[in-house]
């Protein structure tokens, strides 16, 4: 017999419906592993005990009454960086470290309105900038399959926690690989979905041409479940896309036979490790027999996809970040002599030093005299990528390629080398630069910390997605293991 | 002043005009002038983490309407950018405003000046939101932040430097506000701050084809400013450059009070603004549908209302062009002229004795004592020889001052102008007999009394005599 926090969410749905457990004992169940579990993980920023006790004890009433929502008492954990209202929503910062959010963001109301259970806000890289959780100023965040190791980034604490068996699943967003990394590095299954699918509104804003909500979970069906609760047309978010959401969870079962998945050369002429290698190519023998064809296709402009990325998204972050003043809500310096000071000293204190350089990065590539040469060049390359995606999803249906380049790696060991940390998102950044869906699922081991795999798609296509995802974990039990803790 | 001929103005104006919208350009709160502090911004104009903005359509329809009648193109897509720059009323710490294919593009419009009509051109108008206000009078050693204009939204109409002088400044502007009056986009209300002007000044020696250092002048707010502000401005290059110097290139204030024009800090106005499309907003479509839903609202403006009123009113072009400046006055004639059934008297009293009541209340039109069909009613007992033009001017009067009709002022006050020949040529009598020494010269041929003899008919029945009546008696009495 599993333990409750085993079960997945269709499991724990019907667990809930036939009243093998009730939502509060689900929930107080995971209340007392965060309690013992977390203090070393450090994979919350906030703990949410009575709300959520109060909201699971609704949840069962909704059973007795026979009238259950979507996801009545699934107890889950959103990002904090989902604006709650009433809640501490710091973003990982010390300029947002005393933020009590007045409004929910959009993706809060959605799970709120589907009958989910809070259970807190998980911990992050600061204002979603980096690719292992050390940049948080609520302190890193440790991977619970070796506890020397980073969770990766910049949804450490979304990864680490559903990880470790602290919640059913957690809301996650994805700027260059912020979903996918932290799901390789802790053995899960992270979907992005495509830009525009879930609203932004609410979701405090790195990169807004890049930045799209998603999940992170332990199965592809349970992603299924989550990501069809948070997507959706918002008339708040301009961006946002005024399609039909699929029912993911029905049409995860549909079969994959004669899908065709695309290997890009340019990703496997990179020197990957042995094990990397192994795993994609054992991961290949499982979607050949589930009757895929594979074949390689090119994405030619590839290589420039991190500089492209390394312009537009601090750009862009340079001036979202520009409301942190001081003036209205967050971090204010100590005694300010006057208004420069006031501006110079609180985003001194208030900001980390990876921040610090991206706003200096885009400030500069906004520049007058190097607009041209930065940002407007890298529009443009941006666009040759999207057209490589383009050309490539003419002959095939998927694209598949290792999500990280390696295993997770030590706490500290890549984080005073900036170019080594960014270089972890140099698989995923291409789908965010093309605003393409991709799904993360675990692939393989090695030294004891997981491996995975990511799936690309076309626009709008995150049920193809899910559902590959899906046959390639009943055929395989990367994903049915849990760390021991 | 002899040495003021030699040179040459060249002046652009910026005008910000700020539309009249229930909300605001991205969020729902409402534009409501005059509310207590931070009572009329939402999370959305505040700039809280995470929130996004959303394009007010209505705002879009207004942008279009002003391009159709200046004559512009109307750019689709258009496109909005982040404007970066850091101020504490500023919430976002970037404008959203527009910089490539702004809404509105290469337009014109036409002034009257002493040599006739001139083109003046409009590079672009452009949609952007207004920030909030700092407050610095009302708190000791701090700054208030008040935001609830902060999102409002302004559409910057941007002139070609093709205005010579403060007099065609002045008159540029009062065709945008025409403009927007007569589209009601804006109550264009300067001292509320919903037209303000920056005001773009260089000059340059006569003939030379090269623009002189411009300066700009920021945020003057009523026609009489910008013409002030403009002529010390003009003065002040003239007289930096005739001592050999060079004129600075730079942003200046005007303050009123002194009546001249000073640098502003320079931290103030040295920024690289860093402009990027905004990526929270997809650039905008604009389809000929949509326009051409618009040009079938297109209201008849001035320059055709002008027209119109010589055309059907028999009006000389320039009474015309006075009652046509504002629309609620231009409507205001036409319901008088549709009352009284003749025009040009119509248009002779409320030019004349309605507008100089006005002014001397400092009222505008909808804010008259004396509403226009009480005027029309009153012109009608003119016209009916109940009372004569000048008896009617003390009835006005009356009126403005009770509110009563011209029909009680003119039973009440016995104000019923005489037509009763018999009773006229009583009172003639009566004053010739008043009057024999001036009858005797009168018939000596001294031609000229006539009009003594009328004052007198007049004086005895208290200006009520039909004065037509009076010189026709008249004469036949004095000829007998």
């Amino acid at each position: 017999m599993p333990e409750l926090y085993q079960l997945t969410i269709k499991e724990k749905l019907e667990g809930l419906k036939n009243s093998s457990f009730s939502s509060l004992e689900l929930t107080e169940s995971y209340l007392e592993r965060i309690k013992r579990i977390d203090p070393e993980l450090n994979s919350y920023i906030t703990v949410i005990e009575e709300e959520a006790r109060v909201k699971a004890k609704e949840s069962d009433q909704r059973y007795q009454a026979g009238s259950p929502l979507p996801l009545d008492g699934i107890p889950i954990a959103h990002k904090d960086i989902f604006c709650t209202e009433g809640v501490l929503t710091s973003c990982g910062s010390k300029m947002l470290a005393n933020f009590i959010s007045p409004y929910s963001s959009t993706v809060v109301k959605k799970y709120e309105e589907s009958g989910s259970v809070v259970l807190g806000k998980t911990n992050m890289d600061e204002f979603a900038m980096g690719s292992s959780n050390e940049t948080s100023y609520f302190g890193p965040v440790k991977n619970p399959w070796n506890n020397k190791c980073v969770p990766g980034g910049s949804s450490g604490g979304s990864a680490a926690c559903v990880s470790a068996g602290l919640a059913a699943g957690a809301t996650a967003t994805d700027t260059g690989g912020s979903i996918r990394q932290p799901a390789a590095l802790c053995g899960l299954t992270g979907i992005k979905p495509t830009y525009g699918r879930v609203s932004r509104y609410g979701m405090v804003a790195f990169a807004s041409s890049l930045d799209q909500g998603g999940v992170l979970t332990k199965t592809a069906e349970d992603a299924a479940y989550l990501l069809k609760a948070m997507s959706g047309h918002d008339p708040k978010d301009s961006t946002s896309l005024n399609v039909e959401v699929p029912d993911y969870i029905n049409e995860i079962n549909q079969d994959i036979k004669g899908l065709r998945i695309g290997l890009p050369k340019e990703f496997f002429s990179m020197n990957l490790p042995q094990h990397v290698e192994k795993s994609i190519s054992d991961a290949l023998k499982v979607f050949e027999k589930l009757g895929t064809k594979i074949k390689e296709v090119e994405l030619p402009h590839l290589d420039l996809s991190l500089p492209v990325y390394y312009v537009i998204a601090p750009a862009e972050c340079s001036a979202n970040l520009s409301r942190y003043d001081g003036v209205k809500f967050g971090y204010r310096c100590e005694n300010p002599k006057d208004l420069d000071d006031l501006y110079m000293r609180t985003r001194e204190e208030g900001f980390g030093p990876e921040v610090k350089r991206r706003v200096l990065i885009g400030t500069y590539a906004l520049s007058a005299g190097y607009y041209d040469a930065y940002y407007l060049k890298a529009l443009k390359c941006r666009r040759l990528i999207a057209g490589d995606f383009d050309n490539a999803f003419k002959s095939v249906d998927l694209i598949l390629s290792p999500t990280a380049p390696d295993i997770s790696f030590a706490l500290g060991e890549k984080s005073s080398n900036p170019v080594e940390m960014y270089k972890q998102d140099i698989f995923t950044i291409p789908a965010n630069l093309a605003g393409l869906p991709a799904i993360s699922i675990p692939c393989g081991k090695h030294k004891g910390l997981p491996l995975g795999l990511q799936l690309m798609s076309k626009s709008l296509e995150e049920s193809k997605l899910l559902r590959t995802a899906h046959h390639f974990q009943l055929n395989s039990d990367w994903h049915k293991s849990w760390p021991s803790l | 002043m002899n040495a003021m001929s030699e040179w040459e103005t060249v002046i652009g104006l910026e005008v910000h005009v700020q539309l009249a919208t229930k909300s605001k350009l991205f969020s729902g709160a409402s534009t409501l002038f005059g509310s207590a502090p931070n009572t009329q911004a939402c999370n959305i104009d505040m700039g809280m983490p995470g929130v996004l903005p959303v394009l007010n359509e209505e705002v879009l329809k207004m942008a279009v309407k002003f391009g159709l009648a200046i004559n512009a193109s109307i750019n689709s897509p258009t496109q909005f950018s982040r404007k970066n720059y850091f101020y504490p009323d500023l919430p976002k710490g970037y404008q959203i405003s527009q910089l490539d294919n702004p809404i509105v593009e290469a337009g014109f419009l036409e002034i009257i000046v002493k040599e006739g009509k001139k083109k003046i051109g409009i590079t672009r108008a452009h949609l952007e939101e207004d920030a909030g206000k700092s407050l610095h009078e009302d708190f000791k050693h701090l700054t208030g932040i008040d935001l609830n204009r902060a999102g409002t939204p302004l559409l910057e109409v941007v002139s070609e430097p093709d205005l010579n002088s403060a007099e065609e400044a002045v008159a540029y502007l009062k065709r945008i506000h025409s403009i927007i009056r007569y589209l009601e986009i804006s109550d264009g209300n300067m001292a509320e701050g919903s037209m303000r002007c920056d005001v773009n000044v260089s000059v340059r020696k006569k003939g030379n084809k090269e623009l002189g250092t411009r300066t700009e002048t920021k945020n003057v707010n009523s026609f009489k400013f910008v013409e002030r502000a403009i002529q010390y401005e003009i003065k002040r290059q003239v007289s930096v450059l005739e001592a050999g110097e060079n004129v600075v290139q730079e942003t200046r204030l005007y303050d009123s009070q002194s009546n001249e024009t000073r640098p502003m800090r320079s931290k103030e106005f040295a920024n690289d603004y860093r402009y990027f499309p905004e990526p929270d907003l997809l650039p905008v479509l604009i389809d000929d549908e949509f326009i051409n839903s618009l040009k079938d609202q297109m209201p008849e403006l001035s320059e055709s209302k002008t027209k119109r009123f010589v055309k059907d009113y028999q009006l000389t072009e320039y009474d015309a062009n006075v009652l046509t400046v504002d629309l609620n006055f231009a409507n205001f004639f036409e319901e008088v002229a549709a009352k009284s059934k003749n025009p040009k008297l119509a248009a002779n009293w409320v030019m004349g004795e309605l507008s100089a009541f006005l002014n001397q209340e400092n009222l505008t039109i909808q804010e008259t004592k004396v509403d226009s069909k009480k005027l029309g009613n009153l012109l009608n007992r003119i016209e009916d020889s109940t009372i004569s033009g000048k008896i009617a001017k003390e009835v006005f009067e009356e009126m403005w001052n009770t509110g009563s009709s011209p029909e009680k002022i003119i039973e009440t006050k016995g104000l019923k102008q005489v037509t009763d020949s018999v009773e006229i040529r009583e009172i003639i009598n009566q004053a010739l007999d008043q009057n024999p020494t001036q009858l005797e010269q009168y018939k000596d041929g001294k031609d000229k009394l006539f009009g003594f003899f009328v004052g007198q008919v007049m004086k005895i029945s208290k200006g009520k005599a039909n004065p037509e009546q009076v010189n026709k008696i008249l004469k036949e009495k004095l000829e007998e």
